[in-house]
């Protein structure tokens, strides 16, 4: 258990976290909240498996004198799960102010016309 | 012509998303002149699907490729270089098969739109996310890329939850909409951090690359099944398909048969990574089983569901997530057995293949006669419906024929894909036949039900005549394809069905060597 | 209707936007060279106009950001962005025709650590305006919807 492993350690709690707000919170906006959390962990997650000891960032103007780079794949992965993630969060929360204006309330547990 | 045919695949792709981005400048120009672009559009669309599909299935399944941006469309590895780096797009007989079914039912679907918004206005942003809609299920049909697929996954989700959104005036679509759309979204995480798991450990993300370097390590099995539970929680298999009725009963009409290619297109990317990808190197013979217990699960709850329901778009689609089952019931008996690779398996994925297409083609063309029922009577529920017969004598005819196609009902194609899975699944175990056979009952009996409360009974005041010509014919041309292939499935199941199957059950070596081979 | 923030919000604002939108096409402009490219630039910029929207209130906005022009601007830059990726289209789909050919955008590309060459890269400096123009243009709209919606709701 080197300190090396703490970026993966953090972003599996972020990824917890968001499940539990996901599962257990009753306002629509924190479900979206935690919804958000589990992105901001995947993205973590994806960008720390990139990372080489003692690289520097992958550019090649001014670049100082090192031995190695770290990897750029993984960062191009990580922007593109940004960009998805802004878009998913802005429909969520459309739907959510809708859902107010029709419903009256944000709780999850009086917004269930739908069942069976 | 030529170039068509090289570009065909990046042009799948392409053409809808111009449709996409151009239809609201276009709008801006009248009613008539966004209709003739979206229809042209769907018209080019389908036939470059049809190209590829001849061009694929004309070289007997082996799959041909795409390379994007680099020297040359067909070079997938670059000078000096054994790993491929570039997002490559690798069709073989599978991926054609699953671009056939989207083409068919995009066609119709945007056909039937035209007159379905003839009166409303909102139409422009509708065909305009329809069109990202498709695009983005065929991305997923047709790449080799695992990141690739992804993206494309999060592009239908997208555009899916804005079509089952869409009309803000309802207040149930904006429920359906938000839990479809969370929903949705944690099954793209999962897929995501099962990618970054697959990279991590092995530094590549081409489909064909991971399968020639794959083990069946710790980390791939934690990885594959992330992959499965986001990819059966969008394909919408029991126990995860709770968002299933809400998205395709609270969608608009024309969309809903789409909705269902969406959840076929993630079904068909479970079966490229379990066959594929990762091949023999797991167990299959738990999977298999695992694949059949959610198959069989999925059958009995979505028929038994749709026994009690009122509302006549949810009970078609919960006849819909049933359906699904079928399909994960015949691709699962195959998995089961792919290690010995007897007759029978080989049979159930054909089935398992077929319903596919079938299934598209009935539940489209359900969907669109309960959209035009429920517009002709102004209510969705089956107990103040009646004697619809009397005024729209073909609509019932094109019920008639979808529900018992479904129901697996001779000379229906229905039954062709069913009679295919139940023998198959018989051999391996004789319940899973027993209940399949059972169910596609209780689904008959399902909707004669629906029949008699929807069609039959005393004739009712003010109800206009037969639907209009735009909405005719789509429906006509999905009632043809599911007779005409009913009545001829051997030449069908030779010509289209025997290279997917081949593809997906012996096909892994020659997709790893057209990658990593060549170039 | 929101009259916006109080007069030492609206000074600063006024101040800082210049910076801010400048800063923005920077990053969008320089993304082959340096940390950026189009969708960060974009973002930047969408949010100069969310800081702009919050200091003045939706009714100090009214005449300069309009939605439907940020919607036609939106779908120039993707029709842009497709129009580029087609420009290689003999040769493959998204294929760099520009770069190292001497003409707009293609002078030689350095190897290796180098000083940034700006009238390098090919059809990417362009790719980037783009995506930026149809980011920027995106969220400002996005941004606007929701707070005028929410706030039409509140009057009604």
């Amino acid at each position: 258990m080197s300190i090396g492993n703490l970026p993966f350690v953090v972003a599996a709690l972020l990824v917890v976290f968001g499940i539990y707000a996901f599962l257990f919170k009753r306002n629509l906006i924190k479900l979206v909240i935690g919804i958000s959390l589990v992105e901001t962990g995947v993205n973590l997650f994806l960008v720390s498996l990139g990372y080489r000891t003692a690289g520097i960032a992958p550019i090649y103007t001014f670049a100082p004198e090192a031995e190695r780079m770290v990897l750029p794949t993984p960062q191009a992965l990580t922007l593109t799960s940004i960009v998805i993630g802004l878009a998913t969060t802005a429909l969520l929360l459309s739907f959510a102010v809708f859902i107010h204006r029709h419903y009256g309330t944000l709780d999850v547990r009086k917004v269930k016309e739908l069942q069976g | 012509m030529i170039a068509l045919t090289n570009h065909a695949p990046v042009l799948l792709i392409a053409i809808p998303l111009l449709g996409a981005f151009a239809v609201p400048l276009i709008g801006k120009l009248g009613r008539g002149a966004r209709n003739t672009f979206v229809g042209l559009i769907a018209l080019i669309t389908a036939a470059v699907a049809g190209l590829l599909a001849a061009t694929v299935f004309g070289q007997g399944g082996a799959p041909s490729l795409y390379v994007l941006g680099g020297q040359g469309f067909g070079l997938p590895l670059p000078s000096g270089l054994n790993v491929p780096i570039r997002i490559i797009f690798e069709i073989d007989g599978m991926g054609a098969f699953m671009a056939l079914i989207t083409a068919l039912v995009t066609l119709t679907g945007a056909f039937f739109s035209f007159s379905y918004w003839r009166n409303r206005s909102g139409g422009t942003l509708f065909h305009s996310l329809l069109m990202l809609l498709t695009a983005g299920i065929f991305g997923m049909e047709l790449t080799g890329d695992m990141f690739n697929f992804f993206v494309f996954l999060e592009i239908t989700s997208i555009a899916a939850c804005g079509l089952i959104g869409f009309r803000v005036w309802l207040k149930h679509s904006q429920e359906a909409g938000f839990k479809v759309m969370a929903l949705y979204t944690l099954s793209g995480m999962f897929v995501l951090l099962a990618v970054g798991l697959l990279y991590g450990q092995y530094g590549g993300l081409n489909i064909a690359y991971l399968a020639s370097v794959i083990t069946g390590s710790t980390i791939d099995i934690v990885a594959l099944g992330l992959l499965f539970t986001g990819l059966a929680l969008k394909a919408g298999a029991v126990p995860l398909h709770m968002w299933a009725p809400d998205a395709y009963g609270e969608a608009p009409a024309p969309m809903s048969a789409v909705l269902v290619a969406n959840s076929q297109a993630s079904l068909y990317g479970l079966f490229r990574i379990l066959f594929t990808l990762f091949g023999l190197t797991i167990s299959v013979a738990t999977l298999g089983w695992m694949l059949i217990a959610l198959a069989l699960l999925t059958i009995f709850v979505g028929v038994t569901m749709a026994l009690i329901q009122s509302d006549i778009k949810r009970l078609v689609a919960y006849s819909a997530v049933s359906q699904i089952g079928y399909m994960l019931l015949g691709v699962g008996v195959g998995l089961a057995v792919s290690v010995a690779k007897p007759d029978f398996g080989f049979v159930a994925m054909q089935g398992g293949i077929f319903h596919m297409l079938n299934d598209a083609a009935c539940i489209g063309l359900l969907f669109f006669v309960s959209g035009v029922v429920i517009r002709a009577t102004g209510t969705r529920d089956l107990n103040r419906m009646g004697g619809l017969a009397h005024s729209m004598k073909w609509t019932s005819i094109l019920f008639i024929i979808g529900a018992f196609a479904l129901a697996g009902v001779p000379p229906f194609n229905g039954f062709a894909s069913k009679f295919l899975i139940y023998e198959a699944a018989f051999k391996l175990s004789p319940f899973l036949a027993v209940v399949a056979i059972l169910s596609s009952i209780l689904l008959l009996a399902v909707f004669v039900k629906v029949f008699q409360a929807a069609f039959l009974g005393t004739r009712q005041e003010g109800l206009e005549s037969d639907v209009p010509m735009g909405m005719m014919i789509p429906m006509v041309a999905l009632a043809l394809v599911v007779i005409v292939f009913g009545l001829f499935p051997g030449f069908f199941v030779d010509k289209i069905v025997t290279p997917a199957a081949n593809a997906l059950w012996y096909g892994r070596d020659a997709y790893i060597d057209l990658v990593l081979g060549g170039g | 209707m929101n009259t916006g923030m109080s007069l030492i919000v609206r000074t600063v604002t006024r101040l800082v936007y210049g910076l801010a939108l400048v800063f923005g096409f920077y990053v969008i402009m320089h993304g082959h060279l340096t940390p950026g490219g189009g969708f960060q630039g974009g973002a930047v910029v969408a949010s100069a106009f969310a800081l702009l929207l919050v200091a003045f209130g939706s009714a100090g906005i009214k005449g300069h950001l309009n939605q439907h022009l940020l919607q036609t601007l939106e779908e120039i830059g993707a029709l842009a962005f497709l129009a580029l990726g087609f420009l290689g289209i003999g040769t493959a789909f998204f294929y760099n025709l520009l770069v190292n050919s001497g003409g707009l955008f293609g002078s030689p590309v350095p190897i290796g650590p180098n000083a940034g060459v700006f009238a390098a890269g090919g059809t990417l400096p362009l790719m980037n305006w783009a995506v930026g123009l149809k980011v920027m243009t995106g969220i400002a709209a996005i941004i606007i919807a929701m707070l005028v919606g929410a706030r039409k709701e509140e009057t009604e």
